[in-house]
């Protein structure tokens, strides 16, 4: 061991490298390490790894990370360490070091490297298995470790062989599903107090495996007396371990124990130099090999009595005990610089928890304890209730108190919750843990509950007299211990946290300076500013290009499907809600789908290429979803019909280009095609040559204008856009995106699957009757549509909204209430919702679409929308703003 | 996760599949003929057992084929899994 320096609460000491900061300051005679979170009394450490309830601290060396256990930090050089009042902070510093991922299919995982752990790994060893051995400490031997003894070497040497992996510092935060686990090693921590940026600081692991093996030990639990949180009143495990190992302040303790493990304390702190005054024993005959150690070295033993309350000293450090009988009668001070503490082993049941196997209650032992063993899963060691032969402990977890007492008595020590806390809820009826812990906040701190879970069991227990096993079970979730976001991340942080989309002209989207709207995982340009530009001035300059001159449009995100064979029209039918089969080669319909409930699932434009070979495109954000739903009806409900589909989105290349200029445009760029109307009608398809390269032109419009949308192997995408904007620079090409791609469409009435609907609108209610064929035998989404609800009067139907103050853009999503007259205070029964909203070129005023019930009978009335500050008014009118006859179409 | 045995590929991870809820509802032939409420059975109202239950997978970043698979809602433990249209194996319980 190597001596190292070390700061806390701005303070140098020195320790030893490797020692827990907890065992440091206590070598260094630190007691008091914090001010608990709500009653700022004065905290030492209690414990001896993470169940450690009080002593947490916020480190700001190396990479800095708030509210950690400090007897979980192994010290290095130069550590830097301040006391935590329960709430942490976050360093404002980019924490630069690495974390990484590895996942992991394996036999068996073994989560504790203590006798029991490395007996199932020897086991499975043996067996020829391939077995992940993890332990949260930095080394292997449990229990062995803590009391200074060897390791069996015919253990420990398991962890040498072949197939078996050991990661020690790793952290088994969630057990799942299958076999399947996430776990986090700390790499670096311990060598130095860099920032790590070759080799990372915390790594997560994804463990899949046949078969775990849960031995994961179990802490010591405290007992609730009055003023039980005075820094020197310690778990005894964890002061005799402290001691043993060199670590002492203390010359005088009193152990109070339940158990035996009392008594194996008290031996220890004799052992290590500090006078044991007494061991006080709740239990009236103990006995058991431990018992005679104690008395054989001397040691005073009062039986039948237990710790009342305790004394500080002038600097808040405990100084004597008071022991009594349990009922708080009889009591008489005992002196002690330590009060040791051994309330009973709490099993770490949490994992076998986290995937819902109820631990059970072993009242010899006094603990919740899993003895489990299935295909997936199974127990060992103390978890499995396997203590040893000399751990007859009592049923008991506190005195009676007094009010005052009660005061001061506490059950969960982070949160500063006491026993006058816990008493309220049982008095206000609580019985259940879950009950008390939600009143109470016992439980809900960063440990949650490791310590106090199951003492609130055993009082709620004690105070209405059931056996804690009547009262309900442990229950946790993960995480195990709170793990930094940055460690689940891993490498996933900024460009890599999510897969982004972008098609092939997107550089020169980029290189425009457009602002990016995110769709999905795809990156859209939002719009083109000028330099100077508002976004407002840009969409309303790029809507009156395109009604007036000539916008270019990159249509390439929308979702294609590739549908092939000689059922695929026969199918398109029961899909879509109008008729496909029909259409002739060459030609493009618009098409709505339904789920069967009725309600509008997609929409998009097919296209019949040949006989037997279709098109779809479906909505950007629908693709997928859309593939997945053909895919389900073709294998599970109609595997009889030939039909072959594919994903072609990000194989074929859109450039729409749009507005009255268009066909002089489209002329440029194939001379050869006849782009007048009667050679190339709206909904028809042309393939033919664009700027070199194989094209088909289709003559789709959605914003009501005459366009052209250029489709193009994907590889040429950028070539035909440039191309575009080259022979379309006299005619004052303007480039626009989505934002000015929704206003023309709005202005039209043309909706948005997902904007004007939620999937609570039939094709009806969207005023798209006109879409439902009455000649189909069936369809998807048919029968629904006389459903007496989907029938009803009183729907929500799609209709546009003026507001009176045409300089003024109503929020989309406000509620609409009926009549410009009638008193908008509340209670007002609201008739529908604003669904898009626009500041209109064309309009030369703002304009809305919204949803409103029986809206298409209503057009014309007034309504009111009150917000915040005001009350709007306005009026229902048709949904399409401009060109109701359709005349722009063909330009 | 789950661990979900496409009969296609093997076991998986979770995170490549959709669901597809209870397995065996077959699509009406006939469904203009159907009462409001034996379509609204058809609809929206499935057996959802405490226990062994028939459910459809889709194997969708995967082989993006449909299957048909036992698993235990309580416990989360899969049977045998099955294409769809095969003999369907007897339920595990």
């Amino acid at each position: 061991m190597s001596t190292v320096t070390f700061t806390f609460d701005g303070k140098q000491y020195t320790g030893q490298k490797g020692e827990s900061l907890a065992s440091a300051l206590l070598r260094n005679g630190v007691l008091h390490f914090t001010d608990s979170s709500y009653k700022d009394r004065p905290r030492g450490v209690m414990g001896l790894w993470v169940e450690e309830p009080n002593a947490l601290v916020n480190i700001d060396s190396g990479a800095g990370e708030p509210m950690v256990m400090s007897t979980t930090i192994e010290i290095v050089e130069g550590v830097v360490a301040r006391s935590s009042q329960g709430v942490g902070d976050l360093p404002d510093t980019r924490d630069n070091s690495r974390y990484d991922k590895v996942n992991r299919h394996v036999d068996v995982l073994v989560v504790g490297a203590g006798t029991s752990g490395l007996e199932a790994a020897k086991k499975f060893a043996d067996q020829g298995k391939s077995v992940i051995v993890m332990d949260d400490k930095p080394t292997a031997g449990g229990h062995l470790v803590y009391l200074g003894q060897p390791v069996p070497p015919e253990l420990l040497s398991v962890l040498d062989r072949e197939n078996v992996t050991f990661l020690p510092r790793t952290t088994v935060q969630g057990l799942y599903d299958q076999g399947y686990s996430v776990a986090t090693e700390r790499r670096t921590d311990h060598l130095d107090v860099n920032v790590h940026t070759e080799m990372s600081r915390i790594r997560t692991w994804h463990i899949r495996a046949d078969h775990t093996v849960l031995a994961t030990g179990a802490f010591q639990r405290h007992l609730v007396f009055a003023n039980n949180d005075r820094p020197g009143i310690m778990l005894s495990h964890a002061a005799a371990t402290y001691v043993s190992n060199g670590a002492n302040p203390f010359r005088a303790a009193v152990v109070v124990t339940v158990d035996n493990q009392g008594y194996r304390d008290a031996v220890r702190l004799s052992q290590a130099g500090v006078t044991v005054n007494a061991i006080v024993d709740i239990r009236n005959n103990p006995s058991g090999p431990s018992v005679e150690a104690a008395k054989a070295s001397g040691i005073q033993i009062i039986t039948g009595k237990t710790a009342i309350d305790t004394c500080e000293k002038e600097d808040g450090t405990v100084k004597c005990v008071s022991v009594g009988n349990p009922d708080g009668t009889e009591a008489a001070c005992v002196d002690g610089d330590l009060i040791a503490v051994s309330g009973g082993w709490t099993p770490v049941v949490h994992l076998a928890t986290f995937i819902g196997i109820k631990p059970t209650w072993d009242a010899k032992l006094a603990a919740f304890v899993v003895k489990h063993s299935d295909s997936l899963t199974s127990t060992a060691g103390m978890l499995a209730g396997d203590f040893g032969d000399d751990d007859e402990a009592a049923i008991f977890f506190g005195p009676k108190l007094s009010t005052e007492q009660a005061l001061v008595a506490f059950v969960d020590y982070q949160r500063d919750a006491t026993y006058r806390d816990f008493k309220r809820a049982i008095d206000a009826g609580m019985r259940s843990i879950e009950h008390v812990k939600r009143y109470t906040a016992i439980g809900t701190a960063h440990d949650q509950g490791k310590t106090s879970g199951t003492v609130t069991m055993g009082l709620i227990g004690q105070a209405i007299g059931k056996a804690p096993d009547e009262i309900g079970s442990l229950t946790f979730r993960p995480p195990y211990i709170s793990v930094p976001f940055a460690a689940l991340a891993g490498r996933d942080r900024g460009l890599l946290s999510d897969p982004e989309r972008t098609t092939p002209i997107h550089s020169w989207h980029v290189a425009s300076g457009a602002p990016m709207e995110d769709v999905g995982q795809w990156k859209r340009p939002w719009y083109f500013p000028m330099p100077g530009e508002s976004m407002h001035a840009a969409v309303l300059r790029e809507c009156a290009a395109v009604r007036e001159g000539v916008g270019v449009m990159d249509a390439s995100t929308l979702g294609k499907i590739d549908i092939q064979g000689k059922d695929a029209g026969q199918f398109l039918d029961l899909i879509y809600t109008n008729m496909f089969s029909t259409l002739k080669v060459g030609m493009s319909r618009y098409g709505l789908m339904c789920g069967i409930d009725g309600m509008v699932f997609d929409d998009g434009v097919t296209t019949r290429i040949s006989e037997n070979h279709w098109l779809m495109t479906t909505t950007t954000g629908g693709a997928a979803k859309v593939l997945d739903w053909l895919e389900e009806w073709l294998q599970t409900e109609w595997p009889h019909l030939e039909v072959y589909c594919t994903s072609v989105t990000e194989q074929i290349s859109t450039v729409a280009i749009v507005g009255p200029k268009s066909r002089e445009l489209m002329r440029r760029l194939a001379p050869s095609l006849d782009v007048s109307n009667e050679a190339f009608a709206f909904m028809e398809n042309k393939h033919v040559d664009v700027a070199g390269v194989p094209a088909r032109i289709a003559r789709i419009s959605f914003s009501g204008e005459l366009a052209y949308e250029i489709n193009v192997p994907a590889i040429y995408g950028l070539h035909i856009w440039e191309s575009v904007m080259a022979k379309g620079a006299d005619l004052n090409i303007t480039p626009y995106g989505t934002e000015t791609m929704h206003v023309l469409r709005a202005e039209k009435g043309f909706v948005i699957v997902g904007q004007e609907t939620d999937g609570t609108q039939t094709p009806d209610d969207l005023d798209m009757n006109w879409i439902v064929s009455k000649k189909k035998d069936d369809f998807i989404g048919k029968r629904s549509f006389s459903r007496a609800d989907t029938a009803r009067d009183g729907r929500h139907q799609l209709v546009g909204i003026l507001a009176d103050d045409g300089s003024y853009v109503i929020p989309e999503g406000a509620y609409i209430v009926a009549g410009a007259d009638e008193k908008t205070a509340p209670p007002v029964k609201h008739i529908g919702y604003i669904t898009s909203s626009y500041d209109s070129a064309a309009l030369g005023r703002s304009f809305a679409l919204a949803l409103v019930a029986n809206g298409l009978a209503r057009k014309g009335e007034k309504i009111a929308i009150p917000m915040a500050d005001r009350v709007v008014t306005g009026v229902i009118t048709d949904s399409v703003f401009v060109d109701k006859e359709n005349t722009r179409r063909d330009g | 996760m789950l661990h979900i045995p496409c009969p296609y590929c093997g076991p998986r991870d979770e995170t490549e599949f959709h669901y597809g809820s209870e397995a065996h509802v077959a699509y009406p032939e006939n469904s203009a003929n159907l009462t409001d409420e034996e379509w609204a059975k058809f609809v929206f109202i499935r057996s959802n057992p405490k226990g062994w239950m028939a459910e459809r997978w889709v194997h969708s970043a995967g082989c993006r084929r449909w299957f048909n698979v036992w698993r235990n809602t309580i416990n989360h433990e899969f049977g045998p899994s099955y294409k769809p249209f095969t003999q369907q194996p007897k339920s595990p319980a």
